[in-house]
């Protein structure tokens, strides 16, 4: 019973998403629906790795979205440059990142705040640079062609495919962090972000463990650029770029800082809006940012800890 | 034995001398408090010894090995812990959760197996747990476990911070005046917490302004003034040491001074 309740408890938020990817396509009208629901995963799965590091560690980064062209880049150049198969590369490419952010996040992580937003800032400008200036790697900035990923034989291709490889992966990653958070490193990064000098006199090796979960969540975003390099099957420096980078850090903070469910809320209500707002043509992006402001002004610990905050006291 | 020993350490903050050649050598399971007028040094004093500061000179040994220099982390894993006078809470966590960061320094788990949470991770989980919740019985805090720590008033946050430190079962733990704030029956529970504490066998290094607690409670008593050694000794020889009187009456000139020889 007891090894029953604590399975329940532990597992119920993944096992809740799980239910959530399978049950959605029940309502789909049109395949073009599975296309919006892949995109969702795919960001909702870098939003997962940047809220461990922002929303439980209490680190920033603005320059995610530069571990996102590592990731797609490898499943683009790998195979047309070396003819490696697709599904290696995502793995080597995860890999890089990870040791790209151990050497840069070693120098950068001792910074703090401000600081550190500025210079992750400059690291995703960095690797924007570089993979529009090595063009005859890249294609520069029009990008390249990436060869469609095949498993086991079978030609991955479609959105209703992808939108279960994309929402697989994502219950992964979300059961991953679950995990994670209820460990002691979690509780570790926990304590770092409230109070770093009393993480260190109970014995954290506080440098180490930034950079643990430094490297964990550019490896999250890393699988999610080489979805998407793989999903669209074209990839441009741009989502390597500045907006990219910003746009992932608002998905964080809209779903809520901290919230591992509140990354795929994030992730989908940035998705979304913009889809259904196109019907406002030329005012898209006004209302966009306009329905962002609300959300924060009203929402302002994002939308899930405020809703769960108002669904606690209506019960009282 | 020498637990914890320090041999003329000085700092200094903008050509001040804010620790000037002070020694301290504090015998095992004792209890040993520091005094002094405001800005005397006494909290930079517990800063060295538990690595936040790097002394410009002078050495520190705990339990016989030379630890100058070391991180305050590498120090916890040595067994030296400490608490805050402005208190540093783990504010987002529960009251539970955090003593379980307490225990982190006896945690033995890797990042793969946190990440799939194999079974080793959750029996320490649940080690850690009970470890965690004994440690807020013995602070009087049991009941509060599940509460968000940012909740707590300010006694039971003070006595928080104590149970984070003793879960992670230091044999030194340095409490940065633990009574400050506290009306007097939050001190008196200070008080027995502390006892409890000797007890067991863990060294206390006491810094606090509290005279009846420090004089009630000390093993020895060391004084400092201007960052300098003023005097040393039992409470009752402190108490006798018109230096001291005469430190507290000068520089400082407070009400504090007045009661707290009287």
């Amino acid at each position: 019973m007891s090894l029953r309740a604590l399975l329940e408890i532990r597992l119920l938020p993944a096992i809740l998403v799980a239910a959530i990817v399978i049950i959605l396509p029940l309502f789909f009208p049109s395949a073009y629906y599975y296309r919006i629901g892949a995109l969702v995963f795919i960001f909702a799965l870098a939003v997962v790795g940047l809220n461990l590091l922002m929303g439980f560690a209490g680190q920033v980064s603005l320059g995610h979205a530069g571990f996102l062209g590592i990731g797609a880049y490898s499943v683009a150049i790998g195979p047309v440059h070396f003819g490696a198969p697709s599904w290696l590369c995502l793995f080597v490419g995860a890999i890089l990142s990870g040791a790209v952010a151990f050497a840069v996040g070693r120098p950068i992580l001792k910074l703090k705040g401000h600081y550190l937003a500025v210079a992750t800032l400059g690291f995703g400008l960095l690797v924007a640079i570089v993979l529009t200036n090595e063009a005859g790697w890249t294609g520069g900035p029009d990008g390249m062609n990436v060869p469609a990923l095949t498993l086991f034989g079978w030609r991955v291709h479609g959105s209703d495919a992808w939108y279960w490889i994309a929402g697989a992966t994502f219950v992964g990653g979300f059961l991953l962090a679950l995990n994670l958070m209820e460990s002691p490193t979690g509780r570790a990064l926990q304590a770092i972000h409230d109070s770093e000098i009393a993480a260190r006199v109970l014995g954290i090796d506080v440098a180490r463990k930034k950079l643990t979960i430094f490297i964990i969540s550019a490896m999250y975003a890393s699988v999610a650029g080489s979805f998407l390099a793989l999903f669209n099957g074209l990839i441009t420096p741009d989502v390597a770029g500045f907006l990219g980078s910003i746009e992932l850090v608002a998905m964080v903070v809209l779903g809520g800082m901290g919230s591992i469910f509140g990354s795929l809320v994030g992730a989908a209500v940035l998705v979304v809006l913009p889809q259904v707002l196109t019907i406002f043509h030329e005012y898209e992006q006004a209302l966009l940012g306009l329905i962002v402001m609300v959300f924060m002004i009203f929402l302002r610990q994002g939308i899930v800890p405020s809703v769960t905050v108002a669904l606690a006291g209506w019960r009282k | 034995m020498m637990i914890l020993e320090a041999d003329r350490l000085a700092i200094t903050f903008g050509g001040v001398r804010a620790i000037d050649g002070v020694s301290i050598s504090i015998a095992s399971g004792q209890v040993f408090s520091i005094i002094g007028p405001n800005g005397s040094g006494k909290t930079t004093l517990l800063n060295l010894v538990s690595g936040i500061y790097t002394p410009l000179d002078g050495s520190i040994r705990l339990a016989g090995e030379t630890v100058t220099g070391l991180a305050p982390d590498q120090l916890a894993r040595r067994g030296l812990s400490r608490t805050f006078q402005n208190l540093q809470i783990f504010s987002h966590m529960s009251v539970l959760k955090n003593v379980m960061v307490g225990r982190h320094r006896h945690e033995r788990t890797g990042i793969l197996a946190d990440l799939l949470h194999w079974p080793s991770v959750a029996r320490q989980n649940q080690a850690t747990r009970e470890a965690a919740r004994v440690a807020l019985a013995r602070v009087g805090l049991a009941d509060l476990a599940e509460r968000p720590a940012g909740s707590l008033d300010y006694g039971a946050l003070k006595r928080l911070e104590i149970a984070r430190a003793l879960a992670s079962e230091p044999t030194v733990l340095l409490l940065d005046e633990p009574a400050a704030g506290c009306n007097p029956v939050e001190t008196q529970e200070i008080d027995h917490v502390i006892r409890s504490i000797v007890k067991e066998g863990i060294t206390v290094v006491l810094v606090e302004h509290d005279m009846r607690l420090v004089m009630n409670i000390s093993d020895r008593v060391h004084v400092l003034a201007r960052g300098r050694t003023l005097a040393e000794g039992t409470p009752q020889q402190v108490r006798s040491n018109v230096e001291v009187i005469e430190a507290y009456l000068g520089v400082h000139g407070s009400q504090e001074a007045a009661h707290a020889f009287d």
